[in-house]
């Protein structure tokens, strides 16, 4: 083989083209100057962000939306600290990223050179791994290291800090032999799991045997490509579904078995069968503390099954009565492949069913209508979106209130529609994810479903929208507040409501989206919602914006209070009456 | 004061001997609130490789031993890692310490030194250097001997062990 030399700038983008990545995302800096002058020459499509925060956003949701790693590149220093957040989001919601960030040169770290920051040190805790690069020689195998390792096992986050002299043609130490097929050097990294199988007996004998099952589906289908795997272990088992926040489109909405969303405003059905329960099949779930309730209290008669791919959480919140670590995909196909030849009869569960179906009659999710000339329900506002848009349209949210809602208020009937920040709830959110989800899918439609609070923190990402041509559609439910933290002020704290008041009349975000060069719309009546809507849908060429506004006294219902165990779930006023 | 025995867990992590991985290792105990009683690291027989080994305190307040291993496990650089039971393994720990002795009390403290199997490393006009390759609960008892003397400087290693045969 006849040796290449090349720098370490080249060598970079190259190695990421060898892992295909056809997009990424950032913005060019000091320390990362040297790789920005190959991407001009690269098939890789760089859309060019107004804030780090965006590029790793825009990352995840491309990843989310299409299931392949989404990846980043910024300067050092500010540019890193920058990207931080979404670092941390990645991480806590398990999505491969792979994040390129400038350095210092080799002599100058540590010297407080300008822009220099510990970013390794600095993201040491927030990453499934980081490298900082000492030799030009080692980019090729540590680019395929990193695509590796953000995408096996656990999917995650991962950092490569490149210091300016390994990447700059004009600098000797950036000159590397180009290596096409570089041999990983991973001895403490093992993502495979050979699969008990005597878990899956035990566990399907409790499946079997027992009363009141119910599937608790995490995040982790999605991640396993598991949806269609799920999909016939609940039909051959005939066993009810809830779909957590990070998995809501793993199973569909509109199947007969699907019970929605658990959790502090999960609906009163999906939180109470998992509360009254006498079997949770947890399914890449990671009893997080916003599905449990208070844990000393929760599905307290339930046995456990607790399918990871990650062993530290299996038994971190509650001990599992099963436990079987490995790919939920290739777990659930084996749990099919047996209860097939079982051919066992079920047990009785009649009883169970309707117990089920009665607590879905008397505790719909429900809202009142707004009086004439009042702001918007925010409800109303989804229900129309959702049954004026195309049944496989992507919808990115933002955190509080607006979340909620269209979690609960959504069908998601695909996988991979449903794009959030549900581990950290990162204000600002939606809109950079639901650009990455439009890169990853020019032909679907994409929503992003932003608040007030949250559209503040990363709305000039509609200029990259605009100026790259990657048109979304913002719902705006425009409340006038931070409503989500107004409602703990309202339930928790007599109603004193302390700098949650944002603006009625600033900004004007009408003007704001026109001047970003997207349509703006304001809709204050609900006559207008349908058209408005409609009128969105028809706008390919570009972005737009619509400024609904709606009533900031609303509260997400139901609801379990902090710190307090699932039995104390609150419903709507119009329910309280309602036997439990 | 002599502490008590037994009370103890120890880690043996093989890691990538890499820059970097010590600090993996070491901030995920810290930003667990998990204080590190003694830590010893060096090269294994392959030099690719690092051995640490950790001795933690076994009252380990509200967080679970097995989640601790399993999240180190997890770090890339870790390779492999355990717990020794402390009844199934050979421990040892170095100290070197130097004590005040006036040439008057040599003797004794020569004695006692002998008795645990110590030597002596350096003689000054007022003070010894002494080292210890004991157990660590031996090298407790000898400490706090040593403290009637009058201890000036001491240096432990923590501890390190293998599993017995
Ligand atoms: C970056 C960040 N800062 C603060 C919070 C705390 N927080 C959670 S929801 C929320 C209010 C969000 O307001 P808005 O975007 O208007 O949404 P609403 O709840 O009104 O629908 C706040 C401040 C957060 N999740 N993220
Ligand atoms: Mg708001």
């Amino acid at each position: 083989m006849t040796s290449e030399n090349i720098d370490g700038g080249k060598a970079l983008i190259r190695s990421l083209e060898k892992e295909g990545v056809e997009v990424m995302f950032g913005l060019p800096g000091g320390a990362i100057l040297p790789v920005y002058d190959p991407i001009i020459d690269s098939t890789i499509r760089h859309i060019l962000v107004r804030h780090e925060q965006g590029a790793g956003h825009m990352a995840q949701g491309y990843a989310q939306a299409t299931g392949k790693p989404g990846v980043a590149m910024v300067t050092s220093g500010p540019a890193a600290t920058n990207i931080v957040t979404p670092l941390c989001d990645a991480y806590l919601d398990s999505i491969p990223l792979v994040v390129i960030t400038g350095q210092v040169p080799l002599a100058a770290i540590g010297t407080d050179a300008f822009q220099e920051c510990d970013t390794t040190g600095i993201t040491m805790g927030v990453t499934k791994h980081n490298f900082l690069v000492k030799d030009a020689q080692d980019i090729p195998r540590i680019v395929k290291e990193a695509f590796h390792i953000a995408t096996t096992g656990r999917p995650g986050p991962v950092l490569i800090d490149l210091p300016k002299d390994i990447v700059d043609p004009n600098s000797p130490r950036s000159e590397l032999d180009w290596v096409d097929d570089p041999e990983m050097d991973l001895p403490g990294y093992k993502p495979e799991k050979d699969i008990d199988f005597s878990g899956i007996e035990k566990a399907v004998e409790l499946i079997q045997t027992s009363e009141r099952p119910v599937f608790y589906i995490g995040g982790g289908i999605l991640k396993a490509r598991a949806a269609e795997a799920l999909r016939e272990l609940v039909e051959i088992t005939g066993i009810h579904v809830v779909t957590t926040l990070m998995a809501r489109g793993a199973f569909p909405d509109s199947h007969e078995l699907c019970l929605g969303m658990p959790g502090m405003h999960g609906n009163y059905t999906a939180v109470t069968s998992m509360q009254k329960s006498d079997l949770l099949v947890a399914l890449g779930a990671r009893f997080d503390d916003r599905v449990t309730g208070k844990v000393d209290g929760f599905a307290p008669d339930a046995k456990i099954i607790h399918v990871d791919i990650d062993p530290a959480e299996i038994g971190k919140v509650r001990k599992p009565d099963v436990a079987i670590n490995g790919d939920c995909r290739l777990v659930i196909e084996a749990m099919v492949d047996l209860l097939r030849q079982q051919d066992a009869t079920q047990t009785d569960r009649s009883e169970w069913k309707s117990t089920i179906s009665g607590w879905q009659e008397r505790f719909p999710l429900t809202y009142e209508d707004s009086e004439p000339g009042s702001r918007l329900k925010p409800q109303y506002v989804l229900e129309q979106l959702r049954d004026l848009t195309p049944e496989d349209t992507i919808v990115a949210s933002g955190v509080g209130q607006h979340q909620m809602w269209t979690s609960q208020y959504w069908s998601f009937d695909h996988p991979y529609t449903w794009i959030n920040s549900g581990g950290l709830g990162t204000m600002g959110f939606s809109i950079p994810a639901a650009i990455g989800a439009k890169v990853g899918n020019p032909d679907r439609m994409v929503w992003a479903v932003d608040g007030d609070g949250c559209f503040q923190m990363t709305a000039q990402e509609l200029v990259t929208s605009t100026v790259e041509n990657i048109p979304i559609k913002v719902a705006l439910l425009n409340n006038s507040y931070l409503g989500m933290v107004r409602q703990w002020q309202d339930m928790f704290y007599e109603e004193r409501f302390s700098e949650v008041f944002l603006s009625d009349d600033v900004p004007n975000y009408k003007a704001w989206a026109e001047s970003m060069g997207c349509v703006g719309i304001r809709v204050d009546s609900p006559e207008e919602v349908p058209e408005a809507i409609a009128k969105a849908n028809e706008i390919e060429d570009r972005s737009v914006v619509i400024d609904f506004r709606t009533a900031p006294e609303e509260r997400v219902y139901p609801m379990v209070p902090a710190g307090k165990d699932n039995s104390s779930i609150v419903v709507p006023p119009s329910q309280e009456s309602q036997e439990r | 004061m002599k502490k008590t025995q037994g009370n103890y867990t120890i880690l043996v992590i093989t890691v990538e001997n890499k820059f970097g991985v010590l600090a993996r290792v070491s901030g995920l105990f810290s930003r667990r609130g998990v204080n590190i009683k003694s830590l010893a690291v060096a090269p294994t027989d392959k030099a690719e490789f690092s051995r640490i080994t950790v001795d933690l305190d076994i009252e380990l307040e509200g967080v679970s031993l097995d989640q601790i291993i399993n999240q180190l496990d997890k770090l890339i650089n870790v390779v492999e890692i355990r717990a020794l039971d402390p009844a199934e393994s050979v421990e040892r720990e170095l100290m070197i310490v130097t004590v005040e002795a006036e040439a008057s009390q040599r003797d004794e403290l020569v004695d006692h030194l002998d008795k645990v199997g110590g030597k002596v490393l350096n003689i000054g006009t007022e003070s010894m250097m002494l080292s210890l390759v004991e157990t660590s609960s031996v090298i407790d008892d000898f400490e706090s001997f040593l403290s009637g003397y009058g201890i000036v400087e001491l240096q432990r290693t923590g501890r390190v062990a293998l599993d017995s045969l």
